[in-house]
């Protein structure tokens, strides 16, 4: 049953962050946790391997508009791996229950600025 | 207005949107795309396709950080990210023919429901 939620909860990520410009990996760490049950370590882990095939399809749309500037985007992507490493370092040194408390808080602001953006 | 030059701001940016991609398994964009439209003076679309390009990567070098500690689903991850990419199509095509205004407050209503979830959690 399990797989079922997981395939249908990905379809409604998918639509949701293409309809709200939101990234997929907001919507598929709590998916991950609260509906799959994996530790939240583990749904953040998770959850940068499910953006993979997603982020592909929409560097490949994005680029067709001619939007994407690829020179500058191997720069931030290489330079990231320095703070990939931090990050992971210090996810896995935080306990599971303030790591859940941050992450609530990133929803909260990315929740904020939709309806900011949504104000008349 | 003043821009950085972008031998300073890119790597900048770089090296913040890696840190909290891996802090909370998202892909970044929530720091590159606004980076890129102040620090560089990008618009809106080419700030948004660019960091979708970056973020490929970034997500890579997290999964394969993870990955090797060993707290990557592979399953799951399948489950997950491969509808969800035939369900971004969907999305974005939905986005152009929706009037997405009240629909934004709800989802920004669910987000915060699901942070208050995680909070009592």
């Amino acid at each position: 049953m399990t797989v079922v939620y997981a395939v249908i909860l990905g379809l409604t990520a998918g639509i949701l962050s293409g309809m709200f410009g939101v990234g997929g990996g907001i919507l598929f760490v709590p998916t991950l946790s609260l509906v799959v049950g994996l530790s939240h370590l583990s749904a953040e882990a998770t959850s940068l391997a499910a953006i993979i095939p997603v982020v592909a399809v929409g560097a490949w749309q994005q680029d067709r508009y001619g939007n994407v500037r690829w020179r500058p985007a191997l720069v931030i992507g290489v330079s990231s791996a320095g703070g990939v490493a931090g990050g992971v370092a210090l996810a896995t040194w935080l306990s599971e229950g303030v790591l859940e408390r941050l992450f609530a808080c990133l929803l909260l602001v990315v929740a904020a600025r939709l309806a900011w953006s949504a104000r008349r | 207005m003043s821009r950085t030059r972008p031998v300073v701001a890119l790597p900048a940016i770089g090296l913040s949107a890696g840190f909290f991609s891996a802090l909370f398994g998202v892909g970044g964009g929530v720091i590159v795309v606004p980076l890129l439209v102040l620090l560089l003076g990008y618009s809106t679309r080419w700030a948004t396709g660019t960091s979708l390009a970056a973020i490929g990567l970034t997500s890579l070098f997290g999964m394969a950080a993870y990955g090797a500690l060993g707290e990557v689903s592979w399953p799951d991850a399948a489950l997950v990210g491969f509808p969800a990419m035939f369900g971004t199509f969907f999305g974005t095509w939905a986005q152009q023919k929706v009037p997405t205004r009240v629909l934004t407050i709800l989802f920004s209503i669910l987000l915060a429901a699901v942070a208050v979830r995680l909070f009592i959690g």
